[in-house]
């Protein structure tokens, strides 16, 4: 019982550690502040997620369990949110998209 | 929890593994931070620096079997999140400086053309002005 519980939380830590290093590299590697804010708001939010879901359970204890997954919850809910806004100021301020992007369906609301 | 050898050693390595693989995480949006082109990629960097301070503080509760860090992890959260409101608001109040440029951003009036200018252009491609 005890070495699955063990097994459970190595497997949530080792992949909230890769979740997190494939948003830093996305972060490192996407060529604009829109791409790179995807990368890093879903990617990042589920790695540090997984690794507090991993220590709540490794507590063994439910209101520990609790609080870890309203802190994901919580996590979860204010990502979006500001990727969001980070993303509207920048495009309201006038930054640009790369020049491989296709298509900007907000570009008429750039400079009003 | 029952101490348990063979468990203690598998979320120890576990442990290891997760902050090795963190400290690379943190030290290449590090990078970001410090390279950034433009502000809004540093603000983007820090709030991923937050993300990865919440996952340092998970693995360092694990590791040191004190659940207070959850909570600690929780209201730092908290913290990055108005960071993070704060300096997009700062963006968008301040506007875009001229020497805020990213140098992998399409060429101005490519994307801020309106489309009816487009529609009346004869379709051979000219060259890129730069």
């Amino acid at each position: 019982m005890a070495v699955l519980l063990a097994l459970v939380v190595a497997v949530m830590l080792v992949g909230g550690g890769i979740f997190t290093l494939l948003a830093a590299v996305g972060v490192v590697r996407l060529p604009d502040v829109y791409t790179r804010m995807h990368a890093a708001s879903k990617a990042g939010t589920v790695g540090s997620g997984l690794m507090l879901i991993a220590a709540g359970l490794h507590a063994f204890d439910f209101a520990i369990l609790a609080r870890a997954f309203a802190g994901f919850v919580f996590f979860i809910l204010t990502a979006p949110v500001a990727a969001h806004l980070v993303a509207k100021a920048a495009h309201h301020a006038g930054y640009r998209l790369s020049r491989h992007a296709t298509c900007d369906e907000m570009r008429d609301h750039t400079k009003k | 929890m029952t101490a348990d050898p063979l468990a203690q050693t598998i979320v120890l390595a576990a442990c290891a593994i997760a902050l090795f693989l963190m400290c690379v995480a943190f030290f290449l949006t590090v990078w970001r931070v410090v390279n950034g082109p433009t502000l809004p990629d540093r603000i983007v960097a820090l709030d991923m620096l937050v993300a990865i301070a919440i996952g340092f503080l998970a693995v360092i509760a694990i590791k040191t079997g004190f659940n207070l860090y959850i909570d600690i992890a929780i209201s730092l959260g908290l913290v990055g999140f108005l960071a993070t409101v704060a300096l997009a608001r700062f963006v968008l109040t301040q506007g875009m400086p001229q020497d805020d440029r990213d140098p992998l951003a399409a060429a101005p009036g490519r994307h801020g053309r309106p489309p009816e200018t487009r529609r009346g252009r004869p379709q051979r491609r000219r060259g890129r002005a730069r």
